[in-house]
């Protein structure tokens, strides 16, 4: 499997050092609205054979597959949802530059919340904990007397 | 000859990096002071000798010494002279070379700037720094050798990959690794600083100008890449969520909450035990972005090294510098006691919550880089972690930052008051309203997000020049009063505000490249005309022209605006018969309210050339922004109390520091 997907790498490289652009010219469609839609769609799926890249930024013959893909079923009158489905159900949760929420993945979207409210929780603690401390150390009878030879009189001198 | 002695050097170096770990630690340990001065002499020995090992390596690719096998790779006698030297660290084992150089350096740094520290915290430090140098060398010898030599030597090299024979690509690495490595500094402090048993304001003062320098130089590193990007890769982007791209970003971030966790301690010291943490936490995530990128697991555009060896050990060394400074952490931490006491609502408190939410931001973008390779280890499936999931979760984050940023600054230590500090920001309020307002007005219903952000840019600089007006009085004092405040107030408070306008100018300029961005994609014959966001373009045709060593294809566009010439756009590709490579040259004119930005591809003079032209607005604020941030830090770096000699004072009394008084 490893070698089967650095194979894949190596022909990804080799396929973006001969095209040059992502989007053709001959890829765009006539109308406006659709190609806008087809744009926001490109940029939510993987080229699967690149690393990290959408369809809409990759150079690989196979994303450029999937862009004329993503624009016959628009064509078609698929809404922007089926596509995206049509999509997964073809090439897995891989192609989904937005992982589908699931079981696998709820550590991802839930933990950077998760990790907020513990954060404030701390922070909450934090606060409290300082509030039962005595605000300023207070000095001993000892302290005082001691300050008031060095200052010479007012006893109440040295307190801030 | 020469190179041999380089790799003699290194070796010595490695001998001198293990002395300079362990004498300084027996001697703090011991109290004998004749051990505890080894560190500072072996500091400067280690330093000089990584440098002569580097300089071989560097004199083998200027002089183009095809017997050395890293030269044969990544070098070419038809290469310009500027890449043969900065062909040295683009790549694996030249660029570990380099980042052991910058950890010499600032090993070095410590040891000659560091006569005012107590004897037993600069024995440590540099013990800690010692420790790093000694595991990075023995990687660099073991697994990743510059110096080695192959037989019969080559005719030629093989020259570099092209992506990486530009300016912005050439200086990003040594900006980047400055970064990474600076932290050290920080990590080495809190490692110290855990083995005392001590963090006091002082140990703040003296952590801050370097984590400072080092922030400053990653802020650089990552505008520098994201500037490359932006130009070399030819579809307009600047930011991608790659993994490596977050591998530099997650330091940045958390050095970015140190630096401000750090004020606290310094001036209240409060907050110790999570400051010492955090600068543990930003060196283990530099060590991981060196560890993903140098160990090719997330293989991506940048990772030019794949090779498992290397990996294993670079995975132990981070496990061994993390977990090791952890669990001394957790062992000590609790002991520490926290010091001044504050409010929530208090300039503590803001910095407290500036902590909070970049320390989830933090959390947030490991967490997204991480994710696909932890599933892919575990085997439950593949998922991909990409830009649409960062967006939604990273952006709103940076909301209530940028909020709070307008008003913590202007909040009182101790104890602040909320609604007076709003009271005094209606100025900054009305001017993000009205920006907010006029943006929807210009750009329609559907920019509403967009409009959003660019009221948050608007009430960042805002408030940013009213919290300056207010400490000096403007109109509300005769103009020489306010004068005499304003060469007053300290450098490091400039240094914020600066810092914080250079933000404010970066939101605006993701905000409006992001959403309002002019796109044409066209296939063009000479003589051809495109109108891009007013501006009319006409296709002149392509010609081929020879560089150094490359073939280039340069096409021409004349831009004229109603019927007067601007500029003419000569975007080229590049086609590198050495390496075999072609790379894109974008062409760029900038109005600096705007990038008039063309890319030609591929085709012929009957079916016509295949072209992208795009306008992009605001995008160049992006990195004026980056590099006023930059400005504002080293103002803050110049600030009189991180002079030599000005701590020194202050450590002279006996006994716990006094917190500095509240400014």
């Amino acid at each position: 499997m490893k070698r089967f997907w650095a194979a894949i790498l190596v022909a990804c490289s080799l396929l973006a050092s001969q095209s040059s652009l992502a989007i053709r010219p001959d890829e765009v469609l006539a109308d406006p609205v659709l190609e806008e839609r087809a744009r926001e769609i490109g940029k939510q799926l993987r080229c699967l054979v690149c690393q990290n890249q959408s369809i809409d930024d990759s150079d690989a013959d196979l994303a450029r597959d999937l862009r004329i893909l993503v624009r016959e079923r628009l064509q078609q009158g698929d809404t922007d949802d089926e596509v995206l489905a049509y999509m997964k159900a073809r090439y897995g949760d891989f192609v989904l530059l937005k992982p589908p929420m699931g079981p696998v993945t709820y550590l991802l979207w839930f933990g950077p919340a998760l990790l907020g409210v513990a954060g404030i929780v701390a922070v909450v603690f934090f606060f409290r904990r300082n509030r039962e401390r005595p605000d300023e150390p207070t000095l001993t009878d000892a302290e005082r007397r001691r300050i008031a030879e060095v200052i010479g009189d007012r006893p109440e001198a040295g307190g801030t | 000859m020469i190179v041999e002695a380089g790799h003699f050097a290194l070796v010595l170096a490695l001998v001198l990096a293990l002395a300079q770990g362990t004498f300084p630690l027996i001697g703090a340990a011991t109290g004998r002071s004749d051990f505890m001065a080894v560190g500072r002499h072996a500091a400067l020995g280690q330093f000089t000798l990584i440098a002569i090992s580097f300089a071989a390596l560097t004199y083998a690719y200027v002089t183009s010494d095809f017997s050395v096998a890293n030269v044969v790779q990544n070098s070419h006698t038809a290469k310009p002279l500027l890449y043969k030297i900065t062909g040295v660290w683009a790549n694996h084992e030249g660029s570990m070379l380099l980042w052991i150089l910058i950890l010499g350096a600032f090993g070095a740094m410590v040891a000659f700037f560091g006569a005012n520290l107590p004897a037993s915290l600069r024995a440590r430090v540099l013990a800690v720094q010692g420790l790093i140098g000694f595991g990075f060398i023995l990687f660099i010898l073991f697994t990743s050798n510059p110096f080695d030599r192959i037989w019969p030597p080559p005719p030629d090299g093989r020259g570099l990959n092209p992506l990486l024979q530009d300016p912005g690509l050439a200086f990003h690495p040594p900006f980047l690794y400055f970064g990474y490595v600076g932290f050290s500094v920080a990590f080495a402090f809190a490692v110290a600083a855990l083995i005392e048993g001590r963090v006091d304001p002082a140990w703040a003062r003296w952590v801050r100008p370097w984590t400072l320098a080092a922030w400053c130089s990653l802020t650089l590193g990552i505008a520098l890449g994201s500037w490359w990007a932006y130009y070399e890769l030819g579809w307009g982007g600047f930011w991608f969520w790659d993994p490596v791209e977050n591998a530099s970003f997650l330091p940045w971030l958390s050095g970015t909450a140190l630096l401000h966790s750090a004020i606290v301690v310094e001036k209240r010291d409060a907050l110790k035990s999570w400051t010492v943490l955090l600068a543990v936490l930003t060196f283990s995530l530099s060590l991981m972005g060196t560890f993903l990128v140098r160990s090719g697991v997330l293989t991506s555009v940048h990772a030019f090294a794949t090779d498992p060896a290397r990996g294993v050990f670079i995975l132990a060394l981070l496990v061994i510098a993390s977990g090791g400074s952890l669990l001394l952490y957790a062992v000590r931490a609790p002991s520490m006691q926290g010091g001044g006491l504050f409010a929530p609502i208090s300039r503590e408190g803001s910095l407290v919550l500036n902590n909070l939410l970049l320390a989830t931001a933090t959390a947030t973008v490991f967490l997204g880089t991480l994710y696909p390779l932890f599933l892919d280890v575990l085997d439950a499936g593949k998922v991909s972690v990409g830009p649409p999931f960062f967006n939604m979760t990273f952006v709103p984050l940076m909301v209530p930052v940028i909020v709070a940023m307008g008003i913590g600054p202007m909040l009182a230590w101790k104890r602040g008051d909320l609604p007076g500090v709003l009271s005094r920001l209606w100025l900054a309020l009305a001017l993000a309203a009205a920006i907010g307002i006029g943006t929807l007005i210009a750009m329609g219903v559907q920019s509403v997000l967009a409009a959003l952000a660019m009221a948050l840019a608007g009430w960042l600089m805002a408030s940013v020049l009213v919290e300056w007006a207010e400490r000096v009085k403007l109109f509300r004092a005769p103009l020489q009063e306010s004068w005499r405040r304003a060469r007053h107030i300290p450098r490091s408070s400039y240094g914020m505000s600066v810092a914080h306008a250079g933000l404010a100018v970066i939101v605006a300029g993701i905000t409006a490249s992001s959403a309002w961005q002019t796109e044409v994609i066209r296939q063009m014959r000479a003589g051809d005309t495109v109108e891009v966001a007013g501006y009319s373009m006409q296709f002149e045709g392509v010609r081929e022209q020879r560089g150094p060593n490359y073939i280039s294809r340069q096409g021409e566009f004349l831009v004229t605006r109603n019927g007067s010439v601007v500029t003419t756009l000569t975007p080229e590709r590049r086609a590198y018969p050495i390496e075999g490579d072609t790379t894109t040259e974008a062409a760029i004119h900038t109005t600096w309210l705007a990038d008039l930005y063309a890319v030609i591809g591929d085709g012929n003079a009957e079916a016509g050339w295949s072209v992208r032209l795009y306008h992009n607005p605001l995008v160049p604020w992006i990195w004026v922004g980056a590099v006023i941030m930059v400005l504002g830090g080293l103002v803050s770096l110049s600030d009189r109390r991180h002079r030599v000699g000005v701590p020194e004072r202050r450590r002279a009394r006996p006994g716990p520091a006094m917190p500095a008084p509240a400014e």
